[in-house]
């Protein structure tokens, strides 16, 4: 106690106000927990590794065979490896709502409101931790890659870009999930509308055939869904002759422009959460 | 017994100001009112706390007494009305209030999932310590609610009497001005809330901190409280030292009585079907 030093009101450190390294620091707060969290229960990344193996080696290994789908130089295995490592960041970032309607119920959501950060920083730490979390699939995907003998580039600036890549995926579609539990607010309607937009999410990308045997309406679809660009990032940047059909830059600028957007949106419903 | 609109008039003539120095009330509230659709959840209320007063929100379940926690600790904007902690504004300057408070919710603020020391750790973070102070802050702090030995275990391994301290140190590390505790001893056995309300007082002593806590159980706010504020149906009907109250009401009154007689209803009815159920699950999480 003889650290406590007596006052009338104590003042805490009110001229150390915002600032953008207070901003930072707030947003590594938020997401180290997170990742403190996996550390101390690590089954999770186990569980995360079960997905992308069943569709790699199972639909991957059977699909090959048909050489019906028009993927240029590539195996049809390497072609649809970059897109199971988006699908699989997809599929269990789009329940991140689940945790953030837990964290919520438990009340561990009111000391992150209360305290003086910005809810700007609170959402972006969670994407963030999202993402960080979601590089165990990259790892996951990467030593399928050499089991299976797909033509993975193993160049540290494309293996660096590939993990950026998945961790903007991931940040995406686990705000959208966190914007939904904002708006749904119970466990079960979050976990149905994860259930009911995986799918489109999924079949109306390139994850697993080109973009050019769909039909038109499916393209438009398509042109506006983010896994899209995240797959068509990967690719180029994850297989040996990968090529982007979209262009680099432009993938990297669509995610980085849904995580502001998203981002924004959680950041006015977020509050929603504790009233 | 002043009525709540003669109450707010009486402090509309004294616009708080805050100029650097302590404020003259630690907590101040002007016809503060939620409304939820039909329901008038707090209603015109007009409440001042001093410094360094433990001041205590009573009434049953539904009274109002979360959602005045809630203005007050800025996570619910009022309907109408205004209220400043520690001399600012919850509305315009929600962002300042966070700095000077701490809160303890009636649900669970430790995260489960992290040892007791990563929680403070957290929360250092979150109130910016100065990095060069955090251990020793952190240290002093698993020190004072007696959690130095168990604070590499995970909070989800913790007692209920544990977890609430912890949650006072966490709640204390960047000492606030003003500590909000919504019903801190539900679900906690004797000799836990005995525990809880040590640690409260000596809180007080050690930091000149005010304390804003809602409870229904009679003697915790007897035993600890310097005023209380009777609350019924989101309306404050008494408000004064619990000893007074009690002489108002007569000779041998208990505050049970005094409760009785202010609010004309038993303080155990009432309540909604979510409030009963989060008390519940609050407590079964604690036991």
């Amino acid at each position: 106690m003889r650290s406590y030093a007596p006052a009338a009101l104590p003042a805490v450190y009110p001229e150390r106000s915002g600032g953008p390294w207070s901003f930072v620091g707030h947003v590594f707060a938020v997401a180290d927990a997170e990742v403190r969290k996996l550390r101390h229960d690590p089954l999770e990344l186990i569980m995360r590794a079960v997905q992308p193996t069943l569709w790699l080696v199972v639909f991957g290994q059977v699909m090959s065979r048909v050489r019906g789908v028009p993927t240029g130089r590539l195996s049809y295995l390497d072609f649809m490896a970059p897109g199971i490592l988006a699908q699989s960041v997809l599929f269990i970032a789009i329940f991140y709502g689940v945790s953030a309607i837990r964290e919520r119920d438990f009340g561990v959501l009111n000391k992150y409101m209360v305290s003086p950060i910005s809810r700007t920083a609170l959402v972006l730490g969670k994407a963030i931790s999202a993402g960080v979390r979601a590089l165990s699939q990259g790892v996951i995907v990467y030593v399928l890659a050499l089991l299976m003998h797909i033509h993975a580039t193993w160049e540290p600036w494309n293996v660096f870009g590939v993990l950026v890549l998945v961790v903007m995926g991931s940040a995406v579609f686990s705000t959208l999930s966190l914007v939904i539990a904002c708006i749904v607010k119970s466990h079960e309607r979050v976990m149905g509308m994860g259930q009911v937009m995986t799918m489109p999410l999924f079949f109306a990308s390139n994850a697993i055939y080109p973009i050019v045997l769909m039909p038109a309406w499916l393209k438009a679809i398509a042109s506006v869904n983010p896994l899209t660009y995240e797959v068509d990032g990967l690719r180029a940047l994850m297989v040996q002759g990968g090529t982007s059909s979209i262009g680099l830059g432009i993938d990297f600028a669509v995610l980085l422009a849904f995580v502001a957007a998203l981002v924004a949106i959680a950041t006015r419903l977020y509050p929603r959460l504790v009233t | 017994m002043t009525t709540d609109d003669a109450e707010g008039a009486v402090l509309a003539d004294r616009p708080p100001t805050r100029t650097g120095d302590a404020p003259a009330q630690a907590i101040r509230t002007m016809k503060l009112t939620r409304r939820f659709r039909d329901l008038v959840a707090v209603d015109a209320v007009s409440i001042e706390v001093p410094p360094k007063e433990i001041f205590g929100l009573l009434g049953p379940n539904g009274a109002g007494k979360s959602t005045m926690i809630k203005m007050l600790t800025t996570l619910l904007p009022p309907t109408a009305g205004r209220a400043w902690v520690a001399g600012f504004d919850v509305t315009s300057q929600a962002g300042v209030v966070r700095r000077h408070i701490g809160y303890v919710p009636q649900a669970l603020s430790a995260d489960g999932a992290l040892t007791g020391y990563e929680n403070l750790l957290v929360s250092s973070r979150l109130y910016d310590l100065p990095r060069a102070d955090r251990e020793a802050r952190i240290e002093s702090a698993l020190e004072l609610v007696g959690l130095t030995d168990a604070a590499g275990q995970l909070v989800r391994q913790y007692s209920g009497g544990m977890i609430r301290r912890l949650e006072i140190a966490q709640a204390m590390l960047h000492r606030p001005a003003v500590l909000f505790m919504d019903e801190p001893t539900v679900g906690l056995d004797p000799v836990a809330r005995r525990a809880v309300w040590d640690h409260v007082r000596r809180l007080r002593e050690a930091l000149g901190t005010t304390l804003l806590i809602t409870t229904h159980y009679m003697d915790e706010a007897e035993d600890l409280c310097d005023r209380v504020a009777v609350m019924h149906q989101g309306r404050v009907v008494a408000i004064g030292a619990p000893r007074d109250l009690k002489a108002q009401v007569g000779a041998t009154a208990t505050l049970d009585d005094v409760f009785m007689h202010f609010a004309g209803t038993d303080i155990e009815t009432g309540g909604g079907f979510r409030e009963v159920l989060r008390t519940r699950r609050t407590a079964r999480r604690l036991s």
